[in-house]
């Protein structure tokens, strides 16, 4: 390694102070935004009668099960009441472990963000890939637990 | 050698911050037409959304003090050796770990994984490690409550299978 980057990995206190600041001035109106963003989507979408989409096929309840995850937002605690509510109401196995999934891995809402963070190209492969994969596990649990339970 | 002096170069152009201005512009402007619409609705959305920023404080607290220890401590030759472009399995563990142990919100650890990145990350691995934080230690009683301890056990094994998938192929998407 050479002197220049040895020089450049010894950082003192003050130097990591202000370099932390500056990261939380770069940070922070990105997590307002997602935050005040969040707000709106509570608000104005009605989680409770978001089952009302499904009920279609095998496949077109996994594609709106993780279409509802990845616009959805807010504690994953909520999406396994609203889970376990689905269940109850007869929605099938993959329909909800599709939301389960999408809740927690697709943002939708932050986004912006991610672009802003790590670029374009990234957020939007890493999300797109999270959609796919959110609807393939539903498909392998759905099978496992078949497979598992019989 | 190249590859990551290009990583460099574009987390340089990635540094201006009037874009995540420009976005909570934007979002402040859909609340003040929303507003003109739907008075009280909006009203509770702004009401909910401060609610939820006075819990967030906390984990941004902690998070600010994850970054400050980052900046004096972790070492660019650490960041390469364990989480760098040749750490191998050992940086995937580490990264699948710290998703699933991380707390907050997904968008609270963007800031400390950019300067991860910037130190010598690897993409796959901060795919991983987001892709990581949809299991939830803390949330599997409640799920194996509501859906019992077979489908919990068989969706967190699946969960932390794609978290690695989903960073080795988000990094082969990104060279090609």
């Amino acid at each position: 390694m050479n002197s220049k980057a040895k020089q450049g990995e010894s950082v003192d206190f003050s130097t990591s102070l202000k370099k932390t600041a500056k990261m939380l001035f770069r940070v922070f109106p990105n997590i307002v935004a997602v935050v005040l963003l969040s707000g709106l989507i509570m608000k104005f979408v009605p989680m409770n009668r978001l089952s009302e989409f499904l009920g279609g096929g095998f496949f077109t309840d996994g594609l709106v099960g993780t279409g509802i995850g990845s616009i959805s937002i807010g504690n994953p605690l909520v999406s396994y009441v609203l889970g376990g509510e689905m269940l109850d109401q007869g929605v099938s196995l993959m329909a909800v472990t599709a939301l389960l999934v999408s809740w927690v891995t697709v943002g939708s809402i932050q986004l912006p963000a991610e672009i802003q963070t790590f670029g374009a190209r990234f957020a939007l492969l890493r999300n797109g890939l999270s959609f796919v994969f959110a609807l393939i596990i539903a498909f392998l649990v759905l099978l496992t637990m078949q497979f598992l339970t019989s | 050698m190249n590859e990551s002096a290009v990583k460099q170069k574009s987390g340089a152009k990635k540094e201006s911050v009037w874009g995540a201005y420009l976005f909570l512009l934007i979002v402040i402007c859909i609340y003040l037409v929303l507003l003109l619409f739907d008075f009280d609705r909006t009203f509770s959305a702004v009401q909910f959304s401060l609610g939820m920023l006075k819990k967030l404080l906390p984990i941004l607290g902690l998070v600010s003090c994850f970054m400050f220890l980052n900046n004096l401590f972790v070492k660019p030759s650490w960041v390469k050796n364990h989480v760098g472009h040749d750490s191998g399995w050992k940086g995937v563990i580490i990264a699948v770990i710290g998703g699933t142990l991380s707390m907050g919100p997904i968008y609270v650890w963007y800031g400390i994984l950019q300067e991860l990145q910037k130190k010598g990350m690897r993409t796959s691995l901060i795919a991983s490690f987001l892709y990581a934080r949809s299991v939830k230690p803390q949330l599997l009683p409640l799920m194996i409550y509501y859906f019992g301890w077979l489908y919990a056990l068989v969706l967190v094994f699946y969960l932390l299978i794609f978290s690695v998938l989903n960073g080795f192929v988000t990094e082969r998407m990104m060279r090609s």
